[in-house]
């Protein structure tokens, strides 16, 4: 991997990180409302991941959408815009937290009813499989996702239809506030996908290589033919659910022990052990982040509410 | 013309479609292989063979949910619910995403799909697979929901669903599958969101759709016997809805009774009597009467399920009461 690429892992795994934490920020401020749910912890998954797309795969996610919709490439300002219900948000104001996409950049949300948007990714991997081309889907969801009918459906489906998509299960350990093992009859996910045809793989998703070179894998096999791919990525939420959670189902020491092997140390400590860069490159993203992630909340702030003759707009194409 | 049924016309508007734009493609239960379980893609499957014509497992929400991803990605599903009763488990699918998703995500995507789901009771086939549920569906912003009583309208409608980018929830009554009527054989479109006078009057408003459209008639033509001419509008669309010659027909006759198959509460009959004194108040000369299934689920035993449903003699006291 060379040096540029490492940096910019670094600096969008950082970007993602303080995203997250100047939004909860913003959240307690009363400027973000809704619900928010934060992704840091699983950083690498996001940035591993979408960083071994072609430029026609598609991304599809769940509710906790902000590191894909960065990942993707979606500028900063416009997604911080849409978390203050901006015009000038990726989604116009519209959609809110949980509900970012960027259609430009094959980013198609950003859904919030848990499983439904597998539903969608198959129908996604279908349109590229009737179209002929070689593209491929990532879809994005929880452990909690698991265990609706959706899931079974959409991967029983996939299966069926030889369909291009590569399902990511980002296990982060909880459903909401259930443990994984009280909520799935299999604590480990992948075995699920055994039953639909798949060899479900572990990924340890706190390292962002190995997260690259298992969906680069997986999205290899994809188009080498060899069918829907399943990938289980072990990882952690190092805050709540959502900002109201009241943490009553983990120790602290439980997180501690997470943080230890946490995604951006480890590329840090990649990065620095290798010489691939000193530690004034790492601060200079650091301080760069910062600069942008100030533009952007200027920029979100001082951006126009939508007009009130958009509450009227595209709720159809043609009437 | 062309005198064919129902189901004839709806074969024919899907075939002519499909051999029009290369990204229409069915799928759902039983439509390739079997043809259709009530026949409409019968012999889809060997003219347009299985990457068009998609057999899909029981499974409804993935049905709904990957119609929508297709949809949003560029081409136009047909996708199939076996009967309506069914659509009842893609419920999310349709209302939560089909209908939102464009919205939501401020205009960046399509959604151009047609959901078919025969619908409607009177087939013995209890309570579970008897619904016409077709005013919850028309709830919902952001969904096209059309309905048909005859086979020019589900042809010409059945076509224009298609075409639309918007996500289509057509329905179609499964008693009127063998109705017959004329059809041109030349191109032809019905656009949606256009009620429709089907029989001029100047006694009494008629307002009905689907198969309560053909009861209303079939009361229309008695009540002619006996001097009172009845005009009879089809909604056909249900959302948008068309109250323009709804309106029109009041302001002339003053009186109305709405006919519907689906339960009289929060129903079709409450929407268009809401909107009559909304619009014409003072052209209101009595009470606006409803004539649609009784509160019960539908039983299996023949005669007990008629006697819950909508039927002529129904619509005839209505319109008796109030004249």
């Amino acid at each position: 991997m060379d040096k540029s690429t490492l940096l910019e892992w670094y600096r969008q795994m950082v970007l993602i990180r303080r995203f997250e934490q100047k939004s909860a920020e913003l959240y307690q401020l009363g400027k973000i409302g809704g619900f928010l749910h934060l992704y840091i912890g699983q950083e690498a998954i996001a940035v591993g991941s979408i960083a071994a797309r072609q430029a026609g795969d598609h991304v599809i996610t769940a509710y906790r959408d902000h590191g894909h919709a960065l990942a993707v490439g979606s500028e900063t300002k416009y997604v911080m815009a849409e978390m203050l219900g901006k015009s000038t948000g990726v989604s116009q104001g519209k959609g809110g937290s949980m509900h970012l996409a960027d259609v430009s950049r094959n980013f198609w949300g950003g859904h919030a009813v848990v499983g439904a948007h597998l539903s969608l990714a198959a129908g996604l991997g279908l349109s590229e499989q009737y179209k002929g081309t070689d593209n491929a889907v990532l879809c994005y969801f929880g452990d909690g996702a698991t265990n609706i009918g959706y899931f079974h459906e959409s991967l029983n489906l996939s299966g069926v239809w030889d369909l291009p998509v590569l399902w990511i299960c980002e296990n982060n350990q909880y459903g909401m506030g259930t443990a994984v093992d009280r909520a799935s009859a299999v604590s480990a996910i992948m075995q699920k996908a055994t039953a639909y045809g798949m060899d479900g793989k572990q990924v340890d998703g706190m390292n962002v290589f190995k997260v690259y070179e298992a969906v680069g894998e997986a999205l290899q096999a994809i188009r080498d033919g060899k069918g829907p791919q399943f990938l289980e990525m072990i990882t952690y939420r190092y805050e709540g659910h959502s900002m109201g959670d009241p943490l009553r189902y983990r120790t602290k020491d439980e997180v501690e022990k997470w943080r230890e092997d946490d995604a951006i140390g480890i590329l840090e400590r990649h990065i620095l052990e290798n010489k691939v860069a000193g530690k004034d490159a790492l601060d200079a993203i650091d301080k760069a982040v910062e600069q942008e992630l100030e533009t952007a909340v200027q920029f979100a702030e001082e951006s126009p509410l939508p007009a009130a003759a958009e509450l009227f707009t595209d709720i159809y194409v043609d009437l | 013309m062309a005198r064919i049924t129902m189901r004839q016309a709806i074969t024919d508007a899907l075939r002519e479609e499909m051999l029009r734009d290369e990204n229409v493609f069915i799928m759902g239960e039983e439509v390739g292989v079997w043809g259709g379980t009530y026949a409409v893609t019968r012999g889809f499957y060997d003219e347009f063979g299985p990457r068009r014509v998609r057999d899909t497992p029981i499974s409804e929400m993935v049905i709904g949910g990957a119609a929508v991803g297709a949809a949003m990605n560029g081409l136009r599903p047909v996708a199939e619910f076996m009967t309506i009763n069914f659509a009842f488990v893609a419920f999310d699918a349709i209302v939560n995403h089909a209908a939102k998703l464009r919205y939501m995500f401020g205009g960046q995507m399509k959604i151009p799909l047609v959901f078919r789901a025969p619908g409607g009771g009177g087939r013995q086939l209890g309570a579970t697979h008897s619904h016409t549920p077709d005013v919850i569906f028309a709830h919902f912003p952001g969904l096209k929901v059309v309905s048909p009583a005859t086979p020019y309208d589900a042809k010409g409608l059945m076509k224009t669903a298609i075409r639309s980018d918007d996500p289509v929830l057509f329905i179609e009554h499964a008693t009127l599958y063998q109705i017959r009527g004329e059809v041109p054989t030349e191109e032809y479109t019905v656009p949606i969101g256009v009620s429709d006078v089907k029989r001029e009057g100047s006694d009494v408003t008629i307002v009905a759709y689907a198969q309560g459209l053909q009861v209303a008639l079939e009361a229309a033509a008695e009540l002619a016997q006996e001097g009172i001419e009845a005009e009879v509008v089809d909604l056909r669309t249900l959302r948008p809805l068309d109250m323009g010659p709804v309106v029109a027909s009041f302001k002339k006759t003053f009186k109305a009774v709405v006919v519907e198959e689906g339960h009289r509460s929060y129903g079709i009959g409450a929407e268009v009597a809401a909107r009559l004194q909304e619009e014409a108040f003072d052209y209101l000369d009595a009470p606006i009467k409803r004539v649609a299934q009784l509160e019960v689920p539908l039983p299996y035993s023949r005669e007990l399920e008629q006697s819950a449903l909508i039927n002529k003699d129904r619509v005839i006291a209505a319109v008796k009461e109030i004249l």
